[in-house]
Order: C-alpha cells, then sequence, then structure tokens
C-alpha cells in the first residue's frame, strides 16, 4: 500500500473543507467543513505512522481528536448564543461583534 | 518480503479504491447540499469512510475513536444544534461578496494543486509498516505512546476539555430578565382581570363534537346557534386550518331526522 495515495486523497479533502468555508454562509456547515478539513489531517498523520513505521502519527491523530471534540463544543456553544440574539446561524448576519 | 510474492492488487488497494472516490463525493455533497441536514449527512459518511481507511492502515484504535467520538459524539451535537436553529431554511445562495464563489473555487484549485504537487514525490522509500510497532497490539502501543512520552500532552488535554465543558455552560446559560411568573401570579392576574373587564377566569370552553367530526379544529356552538370562538385554539385560527361549522350542523341535524323517523315509523307499525 503507497501512503502516497492517502496524503493525495487527505490533500484534496483539505482542499474541499476549505472551499466549504469559504463559500458557506451558513455558521453550522462552515464548521463541518473545518471538521472535514482536521479529519484529513488526522488522515495524512496516520498514513505518516504508517510510512514510518512509528504510532507518533497515530497519537497525533488521536489528540487533534481532542481538540476537535473541545473545538466543537465551544464553536457550537457561540453559535446558538448568536442564534439566540440574531435568530441567525448566517455568517454573513453577524457583523456586529456586540451581541 | 521477496518482491515476487508482493500481490498486484491488495485489500488495501481495493478498499482505497471504493473509499476515496465516496469520500470525495461526500465531501462535495458536504460543500453542494443547500439544506445543513444533508450535509451533515454526507459528513458523517466521509467520517465513517475515513474509519474504513483507518482499519486499512492498521489504525485499530482509531477505527474506534473514529466512529464514537466524531461519528457517533461530535455528529450528533451538530445534528442537536441544527434541530435546535431549525432545519428547514435553506443557505442563501445571494453573493455579498462579487465574485466570491468564483474565486473560492479557483483557491481550492490552487491549494489542492500546491498540496498534491507539494507532496508529490516528497515521499522517499517504501512504507515500513507497522507490523513491527503493533507487535504487542495497536492499543498497547498507542497507551504506551500516551502514557509514556506524551503523558504531559495528554494531561493538558484534560484541562482543555474542563476548560472547554465551562466554557459551553457559560456560553449556553441565559440569566432570567423578568421574574419567573408563578401559578399563583397568574391565578391573582386572572381575578384582577374578571374584575376589572369581566373577563371569564376559569377554563375556555372545550371545542365541538359532531356526528361526523369531533377534530380540535370546529368550534363548539353557543346556545343561540353561532360558532364559539373561545372554544378554538388561537395558534389553529392564526393558521386558517378552523372549520366551518355550518355544514357540520348540517350533517348532525340530518342524522337526527332520519334516526327520529326511523324510530316513528317503527312507532307507527305497532
Amino acid at each position: 500500500m503507497n501512503p502516497e495515495n492517502m496524503l493525495m486523497l487527505a490533500a484534496i479533502l483539505f482542499a474541499i473543507g476549505g472551499m466549504g468555508v469559504m463559500l458557506r454562509r451558513n455558521a453550522l456547515v462552515a464548521f463541518m467543513c473545518v471538521e472535514l478539513m482536521l479529519n484529513a489531517a488526522n488522515l495524512a498523520l496516520v498514513a505518516a505512522a504508517l510510512m514510518h513505521g512509528r504510532l507518533d502519527g497515530q497519537v497525533a491523530s488521536f489528540f487533534v481528536m481532542v481538540v476537535a471534540a473541545a473545538e466543537v463544543v465551544v464553536g457550537l456553544a457561540i453559535i446558538v448564543t448568536i442564534y439566540r440574539t440574531r435568530r441567525t446561524t448566517s455568517v454573513d448576519d453577524a457583523n456586529l461583534l456586540n451581541l | 518480503m521477496n518482491p515476487a510474492l508482493v500481490p498486484l492488487v491488495t485489500g488495501t488497494e481495493v478498499a482505497f479504491w471504493i473509499c476515496a472516490p465516496l469520500m470525495v463525493l461526500g465531501a462535495l455533497g458536504l460543500v453542494f447540499f443547500r439544506k445543513a441536514v444533508y450535509s451533515a449527512l454526507s459528513m458523517a459518511f466521509v467520517m465513517l469512510n475515513l474509519a474504513v481507511l483507518y482499519a486499512t492502515m492498521d489504525a485499530l484504535f482509531l477505527v474506534f475513536v473514529q466512529i464514537i467520538v466524531y461519528t457517533g459524539a461530535i455528529m450528533m451535537l451538530f445534528l442537536f444544534v441544527l434541530m435546535l436553529v431549525g432545519v428547514g431554511t435553506p443557505d442563501s445562495m445571494v453573493e455579498t461578496l462579487k465574485g466570491q464563489r468564483a474565486l473560492g473555487i479557483l483557491t481550492t484549485v490552487a491549494v489542492a494543486a500546491l498540496l498534491i504537487f507539494g507532496i508529490g514525490g516528497s515521499l522517499r522509500g517504501n512504507p515500513v509498516g507497522l507490523a513491527e510497532a503493533n507487535a504487542a497490539g495497536n492499543v498497547e502501543g498507542i497507551a504506551d505512546l500516551l502514557f509514556g512520552r506524551y503523558v504531559f500532552i495528554f494531561e493538558l488535554t484534560a484541562a482543555l476539555l474542563i476548560t472547554a465543558a465551562l466554557a459551553a455552560m457559560i456560553l449556553a446559560h441565559r440569566s432570567r430578565v423578568a421574574p419567573r411568573v408563578t401559578q399563583a401570579d397568574k391565578a391573582r392576574a386572572r381575578i384582577r382581570a374578571y374584575a376589572e373587564t369581566g373577563a371569564h377566569p376559569g377554563a375556555a370552553p372545550n371545542p365541538g363534537v359532531y356526528a361526523g367530526h369531533n377534530s380540535i379544529a370546529v368550534p363548539a356552538l353557543l346556545p343561540d346557534g353561532s360558532a364559539a370562538e373561545a372554544s378554538l385554539s388561537q395558534t389553529l385560527v392564526l393558521r386558517g386550518t378552523t372549520v366551518d361549522p355550518e355544514a357540520l350542523t348540517r350533517g348532525t341535524q340530518d342524522r337526527f331526522r332520519a334516526i327520529e323517523s326511523v324510530r316513528s315509523s317503527e312507532e307507527d307499525d305497532e
């Protein structure tokens, strides 16, 4: 198995996730695209672990997952707070900063 | 291993060439579906395929963490928030910045090209493989690193998770602006309204029951035969789904008349 294929796939997924962040206006979907980018990075880390025959890459991937879980909790709480005050989840409408 | 013994197509390759196109399709679906729920479903699909790829790369611990933490917990959280903020509203497709979409797609292609050509040819030599590292078992190997070399980082993640949970609680907390209205307050307000304006303090009348209809959308009848507005839910009135009692009254009367005529004909027979 060639880990290069995995790295290519990770690069493509990362780029697609970045496209979602740039194009989508719904804060939730943009957030999911960030998750996709994190997943792509995880894929690259696991492929690197296979390449070098050491488990450090998998441990790094595990830490990324932990950080992603914490990030999702705080990010979704912020989205819910913004929705409660402005009745919208569009990132275009959150433009006042003093919610 | 002897190069002659390496099979041309391995199970890993097959799994990759099945999962990779599906993952790219799912990722494109995540970006291009206009409804957020469809996007979330595509995301879950991508994550499940990613778990399969982890399995092909000897990362058995991560397979389960991926499914339990990502597909299970994180996507569930996303779906909860989606339900909370309303799933019905599709994303607006109006461009606030001119040419943003075209530029975004162009940037994406550029980033993908940069990454792919940057990576292409950067890997030298054959992959070592994890057979040696996983000799004592994948979970044991990861535990060895996690509680050995990375134990301090592992402890820091505990602080991170506690901070995140605390932050979520503070952000989700809503302070009360007005004092809570209790049952006693409501009763007092009702009696005061009765004393001042004569508003009925008791329960509103039930909706009407007719021979062919007893839904809550039909009003009850007042003694003079007109509809009692108070017997209808205000929500149904606003939605315009109430039924006019006129036709129903007529149907009920027809049925009564039919029953009466049968009874009178039986009395005639005797």
